[in-house]
């Protein structure tokens, strides 16, 4: 054989960058938004965040800030990361990360300062917007961990609005027969697993499109549980709907812990299923990612086929991971029947499972991005709550719309690279 | 090297095997699924109609206080049980049929003839469900309908009830409007798949949450109506509304006539049209489109824009036929209940057209089933969404009933 | 490791694809399944597999029968495949890709890649691979993620290695390079079942060459059987492998394309710095193993690339930046190498594939209606004129055979007068008989003045059609040489020498030994 000296035909040689400007344009976006609003529009007067509950073990003294004067410091900063992004993006590299997050962090925090300084009474409890936004946030989690448990094995999960809701119902249903909270658990549990078998059956069995399983699914338990609210739960005997009285999940103090600022009454005065929450977060995250449990479930919704080569069920793991995404949407919808409100109501989700695949998305996929996703959107619904009682410069809608539209952003490609399991939403039919 | 020939014989299989991460398999999923919805007959229609019938009758006779009665002594008098089922089931039904057609036991002649309200209900349907046949042809699930009728029926609510002009142009005004609020909306899921890939499904649901909090906003500050404390809108004026078909007893109106010649159009631009074959050579194989020299990315867009526009005509016919004013419930439930009549429709115009006719009938005989029969109207969403999923999944039906598949192409490979 | 198939028959519905096959592989040999396309080579390999579960018969292994549910029984028995397209994840790293389905875990089930990594270089180190554990695998070239590809049967302990056309995405230096690892891998006792279609290859690796045809055995070879002997085996009749056409009457220079480079999103020059024409009345073949930039230079040339530098002209007008409909009413006629992906619509009827890009022309529509009496007349003239085998011209594309769905491809892009005709891989996937129909119009074509371009990896398609042969390497062109000149020269330059230097090393003292020539 001849020896050929031939150059390997890397492609990687020779580079020539292409710049992409939409980061830049982003940043300067919201930089030109943040002199606008913070530093030329912005309130006179004093923001003021409480911190400290009077009961905490430690106090800390309130944070006070010169609303105006913090808005020209915090816009001069934004337009100075701004120009560190277009100079990054001018240079051919990457914006780094640094700069967006800062951004990011920087524009909340000013966000909120102006916000609180243009209300009437221009103070805010933080305790109570952290504390309060976990009865958003917890749902949200949950369904959020449902839809990283499908997407990641290959199952878009559209349907996770339908398993809170059953999940709220059956909890609601079952606590209020049995008089007993965990058993109403466990029942919403199997209630999500129910609307996940279904969707499981249709998409891996009879290979329907995953979407409109989702988008179907919805509807039907919506219709189910609207008719069963009325005929079972409206039944009155003596005057009381016995069928709708679930008994509660009491919340169980963490001694000490629970007394730090903030983050005790967010995360260490909860219910059981908070803590299972935070429990789950981390261990899902672990599961996926360090484990050989989560690297076959990761390559089933990479590349199915690969998968199947190497001897991996792909359509058993798949069906297993939606199941299990069912109950923990079961369980999340338990949340709201068994914890946060006293009985159900008809379609009382009211659309958290769209935010919960919204949290997916922003968070990448990854169970702890989606919960810190789910926490932001949390914390921006309360917020809105806590802004419709106290008058505010933006309307408390705009906040409402935000999860909505930063998920837009993120499947556009201005925040991030959100890339989706490559094989979500496809079928794997063998031969 | 010792050189041979090799014969010329090609290289890769005839199916290449698809490389997961390519966007375009996705695209070639949807066409099989497009395909699928498609392909269908019309005897699995008909049977996943009964099923779901069938379903919703064990769901209505199990809830009933009366079958549960008599099952207490079922094994004493079963005859009581099978009775009490019967008397259960066909109550229910029944109010339901004669609610969507024609009911001689109510009070009131206009009360009579349901099968107007039944049509009433339909338009919508008719034009949002053509909205998302007509994206879903083009390779794109718009599960958007419901903030593009939101949107449509805020612009033509602007229009109806701040602005005044004289009859005829005034409602010329408030339909075209609204057909660009709804595009507008749509447009804009079309505008980021075709710029950035953004998927049109996670960006139109996002949008449908977006419109309802907008539409809100505006509720609240300028389109409130004066002196009201609800986040509703004045009326519209007299001008601005779609003309009563059956004068006043009847709500049925105009809006009817808008979406037959919608279907007539759809159906042109779909099967006649260059635009149409365009759009579907698009639906089917964008990769080969786009070798062909059609503009996938302009064809999205677009496309978007005339679903939406569509969308935005059935918020006319809600806000201008039937609603008079504007709120967040505009829309009620019409366009996710859209995407089950495309698809029952199976992507075509004339099926659109009559799966909205159906799922019209159900809407106006579930609410005298609510009223004669004490059956709650979810029941009809139960049932709608049965229907999809069996229709959806035409293997199930078949071995349910034992119906032998018939393939065209013989054989898999 | 002795493997043995007996009778193993696997049918789709009505479609045979492996009929009572037979087959022996002998312990540490490299034994190859030599077929076209189709013959059922792959079939009979996921059958061996697990992947597929055979209609009929049995595999032995050293001569007790097993039964193979699926891919993991087939790796406990000791069987590793390599596929024809690679079954790697590319998000996960060589150690992820490798380790998957065969963890090495610590306690509770995590992950301890280490143990991975560790094997990986081993095995590495023992072949010489040199493949890093902790790379990605899509930022790995071709040739190495193939190695990862072994490595993962290596790691599982395979004593019989399936390769299913390895070389398909080789460069002939990788290819080299795949041979001297079977080699080694044979050394080290490991059978080799490889699955090819090329001849040299085939000729030079194995001890044992079984020829298959349409499903069934036709007969087995020694590698030192002669070439055209085991090309009439494969191909089921003598071979002519010359196609009678007169010389080229070379006109006037109308195509030039010059200084053209193709970037990739990420900035890469698939395409670099390329310059040559084409006249009138010629016919230019373009030459290259799979992947070195023939894809993105027709594609340049109707408008698919939006990251393009140089300049393309057609009768003194530009072509970059045009849009692909300009280019095509420009007067470009075009065959994609994938015709079901970007050649054709499947379910749309062959008569609307038949105006897929004419269809806002008269008088297939006017005024934005398409007039569908013309559409389907036009289409049965078509459908007579090109032999196209089927039942009505109203039958959707995707029921036709490839190459009765390549003649409907033609038959579009040439019902058009051309100013520039350019076809990629026209007879890939096409049966014998409608070859040699393909070749004949496309000659036709050049013949009635138009330049042709061809695209094409098949030396043999080049070598028949060319009156000029450009070869590409790695996006850059190794030169223009006639249409006469030697596979040896041509396969030079394949592998990333420019002609000069090509011709160089074949004139040098030491002579390569030399092959066949047809």
């Amino acid at each position: 054989m001849s020896v050929v000296a031939a150059a390997e035909p890397s492609k990687l040689a020779d580079r020539v960058a292409i710049r992409s400007w939409r980061t830049p344009i982003l940043l300067g976006v919201f930089a030109l938004v943040a002199v606008v609003l913070f530093a030329i529009l912005g309130p006179d007067g004093q923001a003021t965040f409480r911190i400290s509950q009077d009961n905490d073990a430690w106090q800390v003294p309130n944070l006070v800030l010169p609303a105006k004067a913090f808005g020209i410091v915090a816009s001069l900063i934004l337009v100075a990361l701004a120009v560190a992004a277009w100079l990054q993006s001018k240079n051919q590299a990457r914006v780094a990360k640094w700069v967006t997050m800062t951004f990011a962090v920087v524009f909340v925090i000013a966000l909120m300062v102006w916000i609180i300084g243009g209300t009437k009474t221009q103070n805010i409890t933080l305790v109570g917007l952290f504390a309060g936004a976990m009865l958003i946030t917890t749902p949200l989690v949950f369904g959020s961990l449902s839809g990283v448990l499908c997407e990641r094995s290959g199952v878009v999960n559209i349907a996770i609005e339908g398993q809170l809701l059953a999940g709220a119902f059956t909890a609601a249903l079952v606590a209020s027969i049995t008089q007993n909270a965990f058993a109403g658990l466990f029942a919403a549990a199997v209630a999500g697993m129910l609307v996940s078998f279904l969707l499981a059956a249709f998409s891996i069995k009879y290979v329907v499109n995953q979407i409109i399983v989702g988008v179907v699914l919805n509807v039907l338990v919506s219709g189910l549980t609207g008719f069963l609210f009325e005929k079972i739960m409206k039944t009155k005997v003596d005057g009381v709907a016995i069928y709708n009285q679930p008994v509660h999940l009491p919340d169980l103090p963490i001694p000490f812990l629970s007394q730090i600022p903030i983050l005790g009454p967010m995360l260490f005065r909860q219910s059981i299923i908070g803590y299972f929450m935070l429990v789950l977060v981390v261990a899902l995250w672990f599961g996926l990612f360090r484990t050989r449990w989560g690297l076959r479930i990761r390559a089933v919704g990479e590349h199915p086929k690969a998968a199947d080569t190497v001897g991996i069920n792909v359509n058993r793991t798949r069906f297993l991971n939606v199941m299990a995404g069912g109950a923990v949407a079961g369980i999340g919808g338990a949340y709201f029947t068994l914890v946060a409100v006293s009985s159900f109501s008809k379609d009382m989700t009211g659309g958290l499972g769209f935010i919960a695949l919204a949290a997916l998305i922003f968070g990448r996929w990854n169970p702890i991005g989606a919960a810190l996703a789910a926490l932001l959107f949390g914390v921006a619904g309360n917020l809105q709550s806590i802004l419709s009682l106290a008058g505010t410069p933006i309307d408390g809608q705009f906040l409402a719309m935000l999860p909505y539209a930063l998920t837009i952003l993120a499947v556009s490609g201005f925040v991030g690279k959100s890339r989706a399991p490559a094989a979500s939403g496809q079928p794997y039919v063998k031969g | 090297m010792s050189e041979t020939p090799s014969i010329p014989a090609p290289t890769p299989a005839p199916t290449p095997a698809p490389t997961p991460d390519s966007k375009d398999v996705k695209d070639a999923e949807g066409t099989r699924v497009i395909r699928e919805i498609m392909s269908g007959n019309a005897i699995i229609s008909v049977l996943a109609v009964l099923v779901a019938l069938v379903i919703g009758g064990i769901l209505i006779a199990i809830t009933d206080p009366r079958v549960t009665a008599a099952s207490g002594y079922f094994f004493a008098d079963p005859g009581a049980t099978f009775s009490a089922i019967w008397a259960s089931v066909s109550e229910a039904y029944g109010a339901l049929w004669r609610g969507a057609t024609y009911d001689p036991t109510a009070r009131t002649w206009q009360g009579q003839l349901g099968i107007f309200e039944t049509l009433t209900f339909a338009t919508p349907l008719i034009l949002a469900g053509l909205a998302v046949t007509l994206a879903f042809r083009a390779g794109l699930f718009n599960i958007g309908a419901q903030g593009q009728i939101i949107m449509g029926a805020t612009f033509a609510g602007v229009v109806g009830f701040q602005m005044h002009l004289p009859p005829v142009i005034h409602l010329l005004a408030v339909i075209l409007a609204g057909a660009i609020g709804g595009a507008i909306w749509a447009g804009i899921a079309g505008f980021l798949k075709a710029r950035t890939g953004a998927h049109e499904v996670i960006v139109t649901i996002m949008l449908n949450y977006i419109a309802v909090s907008f539409v809100l906003y505006l509720l609240k500050n300028q389109l409130k109506a004066p002196g009201s404390t609800n986040p509703i809108s004045p009326q519209m004026d007299a001008n601005a509304m779609l003309p009563l078909l059956l004068g006043p007893n009847f709500r049925v109106n105009a809006g009817l006539i808008l979406a037959i010649l919608a279907v007539i159009a759809v159906a042109w631009l779909l099967n006649r049209s260059t635009l149409g074959f365009e759009y579907r050579a698009i639906g089917a194989n964008p990769k080969a489109a786009r070798t062909a020299g059609m503009i996938v990315s302009r064809g999205y867009i677009t496309v978007m824009l005339i679903s939406g526009a569509l969308a935005g005509l059935a918020g006319v016919t809600q806000i201008a036929g039937t609603e008079k004013s504007l709120d967040s419930e505009i829309a009620g439930s019409i366009g996710f209940d859209a995407i089950t009549v495309a698809l029952l429709g199976r992507s075509k115009p004339w099926g659109t057209f009559f799966a909205a006719l159906l799922f019209g009938a159900f809407k106006a005989g579930g609410t005298s089933m609510a009223v004669n029969a004490d059956v709650s109207i979810d029941i009809v969403a139960v049932v709608q969404s049965l229907i999809v999923l069996f229709i959806a999944a035409p293997p199930l039906i078949r071995s349910m009933f034992r119906i032998k598949a018939v393939r065209p192409e013989g054989a898999k490979a | 490791m002795k493997l043995e198939l007996r009778g193993i028959t696997k049918s789709f519905g009505a479609l045979i694809a492996n009929d009572h096959i037979d087959l022996v592989v002998a312990s540490g040999e490299i034994h190859s399944l030599l077929g076209e396309n189709g013959a059922g080579k792959s079939t009979l390999m996921n059958v061996l597999y697990g992947l597929y579960e055979p209609t009929a018969g049995e595999i032995l292994i050293d001569d007790k029968p097993v039964k193979f549910s699926g891919p993991a029984d087939a790796m406990a028995a000791g069987i590793g495949m390599v596929h024809q397209h690679f079954m790697l994840v590319p998000v996960f790293t060589v150690a992820e890709n490798v380790a998957l389905g065969a963890e090495s875990t610590t306690f509770g089930g995590v992950l301890n890649l280490e143990d991975t990594r560790r094997k990986i270089r081993e095995i590495s180190a023992k072949f010489g691979f040199n493949v890093d554990p902790d790379a990605l695998v899509e930022d790995l070239p071709v040739g190495v993620q193939q190695r990862v590809e072994i490595i993962k049967a290596l790691v599982r302990n395979a004593k019989i290695l399936i390769l299913d056309e390895p070389t398909a995405v080789l460069t002939p230096q990788e290819t080299d390079e795949l041979m001297e690892i079977m080699a080694q891998l044979k050394a080290g006792g490991t059978s080799i079942v490889f699955i090819s279609h090329k001849l040299r290859e085939v000729k030079a690796v194995s001890d044992t060459i079984t020829v298959i045809r349409r499903g069934k055995v036709v007969g087995s070879a020694d590698p030192t059987a002669a070439t055209t002997e085991l090309a009439s085996m494969m191909v089921g009749r003598s071979v002519s492998l010359t196609l009678n056409k007169a010389d080229a009457v070379p006109g006037e220079l109308t195509f030039k394309v010059t200084n053209l480079s193709v970037m990739n999103d990420a900035g890469h020059r698939l395409l670099d710095d390329v310059t040559f024409s084409v006249a009138k009345g010629e016919i230019l073949a373009v030459a290259g193993v799979q992947g070195n930039g023939q894809s993105e230079l027709t594609e340049a040339v109707l408008g698919l690339h939006k990251r393009t530098l140089g300049s393309i002209t057609l009768d003194g007008k530009e072509l970059v930046g045009k849009s692909v409909r300009e280019v095509l009413d420009s007067g470009v006629g075009f065959v994609p190498e994938d015709r079901q992906d970007d050649g054709l619509v499947g379910e749309f009827s062959i008569a609307e594939n038949l105006i897929l890009d004419l269809y806002t022309k008269a008088p297939y529509s006017r005024r934005g209606t398409l007039n569908r009496a013309v559409i389907a007349k036009n289409a049965d003239a078509k459908v007579a004129e090109f032999d196209v085998r089927t039942q009505s011209s109203q039958s959707a594309a995707d029921t036709l055979s490839g190459g009765n769905q390549q003649k409907v491809v033609l038959a579009r892009e040439l019902a058009r007068p051309l100013k520039l005709f350019i076809a990629s891989q026209p007879t890939r996937g096409v049966d014998v008989g409608s070859i040699e129909f393909l070749h004949k119009r496309i000659v036709a074509e050049r013949d009635s003045g138009t330049p042709v371009i061809i695209v094409s990896t098949e030396l043999d398609e080049v070598m028949e059609l060319a009156d000029r042969i450009a070869v590409l390497f790695a996006g850059k062109l190794m030169g223009i040489v006639p249409g006469k000149s030697s596979r040896e020269l041509l396969g030079l330059m394949m592998a990333g020498l420019n002609a000069a230097d090509a011709q160089a090393q074949l004139d040098a003292p030491v002579a390569p030994e030399n092959g066949e020539l047809p």
